[in-house]
């Protein structure tokens, strides 16, 4: 198969940045997308260009580095799948592809196609998790839980943290990672303990990181490669609403 | 460690490939006594910090998969200041992530026999006896807390309706012991330790460094003092001290170039540590999985394993007929051969993976192999979902049959898998004591990096087993131990040592980009790969292992003439980052191809071809290789010197190991 490729490139953080065309030919409709560039990268290696930067590592889906903005689409033109996930005979021979990072304010580009997704480690650090010590469990099966509930949370906790949600929101905003969280925590009676605080710091971080408001068109859904539902920002919402209206009888 | 002597052996020279005969290593601070007693009363001997000091105290933790992370959020939780580093732009990206299957613990939740011993027998049995076993023993015994704690975390493992614990069994044992999260158990034990991580950031104990690179290990007056490491995205180095580093830098499969592994997982930290004295235990002990994907083209960039949690449903055969070509539905029954059910009745498709690695690699050499290449063969689940409904088998594989789909475009409810071996995991690793302390002081080894606890194979759902188990509940004890002798120790980078480590990596930075040659990275790292996987790989000879050696040496040296790295050491450069770690791995390769041909036995994932039997088991040879090989680097194209640190077995009578 032969593709044109409009590739975004930037030198660095301070670089202005602009779309560079290549040709590649004689690619098997069995590579896989990021193949396709590693192609493209050995040929420009061998002409002794500058080859493009792209980040991934697992290729199968969950690592959640790759994340590359291609026609258009966070993830390219397949509903609910990662970058690397992508392989080329999704694509038309003689189709003229777009790639380009994923864009949001929160994240800055690093060069070419590589973005810096930390905001979404700060956002967790506002409490994305059950403060337990290691060594202070008591037996697992202490804490029996139904197994719908736990299938839920489960489905919410597989979030991994890709950003495309944020690249696919026209707010750029981070609402359905921050709900994956919450809600994967508000399911279970370990998390109940800081459920309040935990809804509201987060959401307050993500806020000051310069993610816009949800913008309740589900595009993030779309594109989301662990598939995790809008019912997680409708969770987000009641609980949020709930620890701000209702008082806190334990607050410290 | 002060009582090795390290007696000036006459090399051993065999053609082409020599090494030194150093010394028996017998200390490596394992307890004596009743095995049940031994990692209690250990714990009760060390040394302890107290509180107020451990704040003074800083810890290096080089990765955040499942061993780092974890390790580093306990040791935040008691107060040491903990500087994690990771080349990762999170510490949620550790290739930890990938894992699928799950967990083992000896819960016996099930009432179906387990237990504490059982889990250390199969572990000591599945390494074919090469591992030790007190550090077994207790890797069983901590197994427990590791679920307690996990559930407490909230990571969502799958239950039973009346809302407890659900289990599964996996390859090579006959109990369910196997916890899991869907396919995607690793992810959740890893979000899990990320998440206790990302607490103790945000409580100040501990910093986490992202996209640096540590490219070497500071050691001054045989003591562990700091790293050095390459901000990826400036590419300013910095030397960072500490009273203590941690290795957590997963397994180096990646030097095969295809594997099961994240595409970035190397052996750059482990391997510089060798270069500074560190010992490398059991180099070539490499295990190679049964349930990958098999390969289509040569560009492909890596293997995708199978969770070998589908051999619970899934039978494997391939038609009775060679070359037989037709689609497998139009194969009858009676035409097809289920070898591993005939070989191995009591096991079935559960026998280890590197029995069943074997078996098809040796159904293929026969020309039973499908698809193709002919190098496959069949996984199939009709059967199961003719007895368990579509539905059971969506609930345990749905994800795994999406993502085989995916990727072959073949449709597995429909059609049975292909699969076939692929390089997945080392054994091998860094040798450390019970303390998993390198012999270099102060610095310790933990999760994948180490070799300490699988022997010669490991058991499916073990490792994350063993990172979780160093890192939250062994390391945290063991740690405390040399730290309480490091109290009054200033730390600076104002020494030779740091100037002399720093200055060497810039060298070796500004000679791989002065090189300018016309062969990129990942040409050699393919070559690399080819040598080792066709000499190196599932089964191993003298003959091969000789000539796979002096390949090696002489891609090194092409690499070191030919290679081409464009840009520069000032900047994001990601085809740097990759020309060090295939500098790294084609060093690494020699010693891993030095240790499969001395070691002139069979023995869990290294098959001598010499050393077999006659139906093509492993034949150990426990009166010369009970041991393990500790091997000390010398120089570039010197022949390291091999430590041998004996294995007694006290408790277990080593056997053959049969799954018949
Ligand atoms: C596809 C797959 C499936 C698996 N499934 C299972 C399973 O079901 N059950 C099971 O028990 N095991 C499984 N395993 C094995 C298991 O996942 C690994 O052995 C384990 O996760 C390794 O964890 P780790 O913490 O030692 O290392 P890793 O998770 O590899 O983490 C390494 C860390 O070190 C950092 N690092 C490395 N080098 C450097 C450096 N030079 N500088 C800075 N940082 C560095 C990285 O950034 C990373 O954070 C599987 C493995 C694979 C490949
Ligand atoms: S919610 Fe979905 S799209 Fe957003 S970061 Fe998580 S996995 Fe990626
Ligand atoms: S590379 Fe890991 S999710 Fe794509």
């Amino acid at each position: 198969m032969r593709f044109t490729l409009e590739i975004w490139r930037q030198k660095n953080a301070q670089d202005e940045g602009r779309f560079e065309v290549y040709e590649v030919d004689g690619i098997s409709p069995n590579t896989s997308f990021l193949e396709m560039l590693d192609i493209l990268n050995e040929r420009l290696i061998k002409e002794g260009k500058e080859p493009v930067a792209f980040d991934h590592d697992c290729r199968e889906g969950i690592c959640g580095s790759c994340g590359l903005f291609i026609n258009g689409r966070a993830h390219g033109p397949l509903p609910n799948i990662t970058t690397c996930r992508l392989y080329m005979r999704h694509f038309k021979d003689g189709e003229r592809i777009v790639i380009e990072p994923f864009r949001a304010k929160p994240f800055p580009v690093i060069k070419d196609l590589v973005v810096d997704r930390s905001a979404l480690d700060r956002i967790i650090q506002k409490g994305g998790y059950i403060s337990v010590n290691t060594g202070s469990a008591p037996d697992a099966n202490s804490i029996p839980i139904p197994k719908a509930v736990a299938d839920r949370a489960f489905d919410y906790a597989t979030c991994i943290g890709c950003g495309a949600c944020v690249a696919a929101c026209k707010n750029a905003s981070a609402m359905l990672f921050v709900a994956a969280k919450v809600s994967h925590l508000a399911m279970l009676p370990q998390g109940q303990p800081e459920r309040r605080q935990r809804v509201k710091r987060m959401v307050a971080q993500m806020d000051s990181e310069g993610f816009g408001h949800c913008s309740n068109t589900g595009a993030c859904a779309v594109e989301c490669p662990a598939k995790i539902p809008l019912s997680a920002i409708a969770q987000l919402q009641r609980d949020y609403i709930w620890a701000n209206l209702t008082p806190d009888l334990y607050a410290r | 460690m002060s009582d090795i002597l390290t007696a000036p052996a006459p090399a051993q020279t065999r053609t082409g490939i020599s090494w030194r005969e150093g010394t028996l290593l017998t200390r490596n601070n394992c307890p004596e006594g009743e095995l049940e007693k031994r990692w209690t009363r250990h714990k009760d001997s060390l040394r302890l910090v107290a509180p107020h000091n451990k704040r003074k105290l800083e810890v290096i933790v080089v990765g955040a998969g499942l061993a780092g992370a974890s390790a580093a959020a306990s040791l935040g939780e008691l107060g040491y200041r903990v500087k994690v580093f990771v080349y990762h732009n999170s510490p949620r990206r550790a290739h930890s992530i990938a894992a699928q299957g799950g967990i083992n613990a000896a819960k016996n939740y099930r009432n179906d026999g387990d237990s504490v011993w059982r889990l250390f027998y199969d572990t000591i049995k599945g390494g074919d006896f090469r591992a030790r076993e007190s550090n077994v023993y207790r890797l069983a015994e901590v197994s427990v807390k590791i679920i307690d704690h996990c559930v407490a975390q909230g990571i969502p493992f799958a239950r039973e309706y009346g809302g407890y614990l659900d289990t599964r069994s996996f390859g090579g044992a006959q109990l369910m012991r196997t916890f899991y999260a869907r396919g995607q158990t690793g992810q959740q034990l890893l979000l899990g330790a990320y998440a206790a991580l990302q607490r103790q950031v945000e409580l100040g104990n501990v910093q986490v460094f992202y996209n640096h690179d540590v490219l070497d290990i500071v050691v001054e007056e045989g003591k562990a003092r700091g790293i050095i490491c390459r901000n990826l995205i400036t590419g300013a180095l910095h030397s960072v001290p500490a009273h203590a580093v941690v290795l957590a830098t997963g397994g180096y499969g990646n030097a095969y170039y295809l594997s099961t592994n994240a595409k970035l997982s190397n052996a750059t930290a482990i391997w510089r540590a060798c270069r500074r004295g560190a010992y490398f235990g059991n180099p070539s002990f490499v295990q190679i999985h049964p349930t990958c994907i098999p390969q289509s083209g040569e560009y492909q960039s890596k293997l995708t394993l199978m969770s070998e949690s589908l051999r619970n449903d899934g039978r494997v055969w391939v038609p009775r007929t060679p070359g037989d070509k037709r689609p497998p539905h139009e194969i009858p029954e009676h035409q097809r051969w289920y070898y591993l059910e005939e070989w191995y009745p009591s096991f079935g498709n559960l026998v280890p993976r590197d029995i069943a690695s074997r078996a098809a690699k040796r159904v293929c050499d026969m020309g039973y192999g499908v698809g193709p290449t002919g190098r496959a063969v069949y996984l199939d689940f009709s059967d199961a979902i003719k007895r368990l409904g579509k539905e059971v088998i969506y609930q345990r594989y749905g994800n795994l049959f999406e993502m085989y789909e995916e990727i072959t475009g073949e449709n597995p409810w429909e059609t049975p898998m292909r699969i076939y071996p692929a390089v997945h995991y080392t054994m091998g690793g860094l040798w450390v004591d019970y303390n998993l302390m390198t012999n270099i002081e102060g610095l310790y080894a933990i999760g994948e990096a180490n070799f300490s606890d699988h022997g010669a194979n490991r058991l499916g759902a073990s490792a994350l087993m063993q990172g979780l188990a160093d890192g939250y509940f062994i390391l945290p004890y063991t740690i405390g131990d040399y730290l309480a002798t490091q109290l009054f120790v200033k730390l600076t980078t104002d020494t030779a040592a740091f100037r002399e480590a720093e200055k060497e990596t810039q060298q070796r930075i500004d000679r791989l980009l002065s090189i300018q040659g016309k062969r990129t990275v990942d040409e050699f790292h393919r070559e690399l790969g080819k040598v080792l996987w066709d000499e190196c790989g599932l089964s191993r000879n003298a003959q091969g292992l000789l000539s796979a050696f002096e390949q090696v040496r002489a891609l090194r040296e092409r690499f070191w003439r030919e290679v081409y790295v464009p840009g520069t050491g000032e900047e994001f450069n990601q085809n740097l980052e990759r020309a060090l770690r295939v500098a790294d791995f084609l060093e690494l390769a020699e010693l891993m191809i030095i240790d499969a041909y001395h070691r002139e036995e069979s023995c869990g994932c290294h098959l001598r071809e010499e050393y077999q039997t006659p139906e093509g088991e492993a034949l150990r040879n426990d009166e010369e290789f009970a041991y393990v090989a500790a091997w000390e680097w010398n120089g570039e194209n010197q022949p390291p010197t091999l430590h041998k640190e004996p294995l007694k077995f006290e408790f277990v009578k080593p056997t053959v190991r049969s799954y018949k």
